[in-house]
């Protein structure tokens, strides 16, 4: 492959997911809406075009024509750098995740995934904790009480679960011997996924995944009955869309994150022994990857909708005095069946 | 009874939350496929039981005249003053009408009041809840807007007979 074509590839892909994921959450949050009413026997959304799906668009429409406000207490540069390093953060951790096996088009294989980096892992773990950047200072700059108190409630609950969240990656990293994304999807070949083999480490990074993208019920930076709307309070317009926008990203990344780490990335299991065609299986394959991400992000609205959200000290019970030991016996309990099946 | 539980009473599953947590998910799982109780309004209307406290009418007999005597108790009663009577007399046996009925929507708070203390039963609360003007003036019901025939509103004479 040449240096051109490979930028023309990568171009391409970085074109395909960017616009995968706008849709994504632009749909996301319709769905969002109509999971929560049909929770609550409503029935959601359905004004605007068939079924309601044009409502998103209506939404950006909405957001995009209100009144731009910055508070005269805000400190202008960090209020208005804020939300880009959140959408920065959210679209650019993407590029690491494998969506799809080495296909050959045209007689070029390329890899189904923008970056096939060596220490992708880290990257994704350095990259999502940049995150919090992003909230903290938010909630900083707003020059307003309950803002404030939203950043910094993000920022410890932050510390609370990343350790337990790193380590508990630390069992999956153990199995694949790598810290590409591509091997650890190649190390969990048929039934052979980590969320069978580590059961703890599975519900430890899922639970830290949902404080991670900050929903309930660990959604303490937002708490809107007790502090309005928390990080986001003093945001209006394109700026409160762009929060909202790297929430929803965010979902996405978690849940392709959880995919390729714990529930065997984009393999299909045993679709080699069926016998089809190389093309079929890479399209099966993309596909079951896209519809693992969206069983994820079902549970996440899912969730959302039947658990209350966590005390503040209750959160901070549960990180430190829970998940963090849960994800260290995770490690031995990884070590212990690498040790005795020789896996 | 069911004493309040502290964390000590929980056993080991309940304490370790996950089952707990699924069923929970699988209530919420199972509401999600409830029917609806979600009704859309301008194309399909609500409408209410005989106890519902609408717009209040003034009851118009079979022969097109109403049956208020223009005894003024529900202007007397009526706590916003919403309600103006003139009375006036007339032939017919009851004597005495109306001549101007007037109630102000803007000031009534549908309290029921006049319904209540009505000894001929011609003022009732009917179930029209679409109200809207566009301006002081029309905010103003004479007797034109208030008589209704009294077969829209039997249900709810029926209703008074039988709980008042």
């Amino acid at each position: 492959m040449t240096i051109l074509q490979l930028i023309a590839f990568t171009a391409v892909k970085i074109l395909v997911i960017f616009t995968m994921m706008m849709l994504t959450v632009s749909y996301l949050v319709y769905f969002e809406r109509k999971i929560s009413a049909w929770a609550q026997n409503r029935l959601g959304p359905n004004r605007v075009g068939w079924f309601g799906l044009l409502q998103p668009f209506a939404d950006v429409f909405k957001l995009a024509l209100k009144e731009d406000i910055v508070p005269t207490n805000a400190n202008k540069t960090i209020h208005t750098l804020a939300p880009m390093i959140a959408l920065f953060v959210a679209f650019t951790t993407y590029a690491v995740i494998p969506f799809g096996p080495d296909v050959t088009m045209f007689g070029i294989t390329v890899p189904l995934v923008v970056a096939d980096v060596n220490i992708g892992i880290l990257y994704v773990l350095a990259l999502s904790s940049l995150g919090v950047y992003a909230i903290t200072l938010a909630g900083w700059s707003s020059g307003s009480k309950y803002s404030l108190l939203g950043g910094i409630r993000s920022s410890a609950q932050m510390i609370s679960y990343e350790i337990s969240m790193g380590f508990s990656v630390g069992g999956v990293l153990l199995f694949a011997g790598s810290l590409r994304p591509v091997a650890i999807v190649q190390a969990q070949q048929g039934w052979m996924w980590n969320a069978v083999l580590q059961p703890i480490g599975f519900i430890t990074f899922l639970v830290s995944a949902f404080a991670e993208t900050n929903r309930l019920p660990f959604d303490l930076p937002e708490a809107e009955p007790e502090l309005v709307g928390g990080f986001h309070t003093e945001y209006s317009s394109m700026k409160f869309a762009g929060f909202f926008l790297a929430e929803y990203a965010n979902m996405i990344i978690a849940s392709a994150l959880i995919v390729t780490l714990y529930l065997g990335g984009w393999q299909f299991p045993y679709i080699e022994s069926f016998g089809l065609p190389a093309g079929l299986v890479a399209i099966i394959q993309v596909l079951t990857f896209l519809v693992k991400i969206a069983f994820l992000l079902f549970f996440f609205i899912w969730v959302r909708w039947s658990i209350p959200r966590f005390r503040y000290d209750q959160l901070m019970n549960l990180g430190w005095k829970v998940m963090f030991p849960l994800s260290l016996i995770n490690i031995i309990w990884v070590a212990c069946l690498i040790m005795i099946f020789n896996l | 009874m069911n004493l309040r539980r502290r964390k000590k009473d929980l056993t080991f599953w309940e304490r370790i939350y996950i089952p707990e947590i699924i069923k929970g998910l699988a209530l919420t799982l199972r509401t999600m496929f409830k029917p609806k109780f979600t009704v859309e309004y301008p194309e399909v209307k609500f409408i209410p039981p005989a106890s519902y406290r609408g717009r209040p009418v003034l009851v118009m007999e079979e022969n097109g005249k109403e049956r208020c005597v223009a005894c003024g108790l529900c202007a007397r009663v009526c706590p916003p003053l919403a309600i103006e009577v003139q009375a006036a007399e007339t032939q017919d046996e009851k004597e005495r009408y109306p001549v101007k009925f007037e109630i102000n929507m803007i000031r009534c708070i549908f309290c029921g009041f006049c319904e209540e203390v009505c000894p001929e039963e011609a003022i009732v609360m009917s179930k029209d809840y679409e109200l809207s003007f566009s301006s002081r003036e029309e905010a103003l019901y004479g007797k034109d807007k208030l008589l209704t025939p009294i077969k829209q509103v039997q249900d709810r004479i029926d209703f008074l007979r039988h709980y008042k």
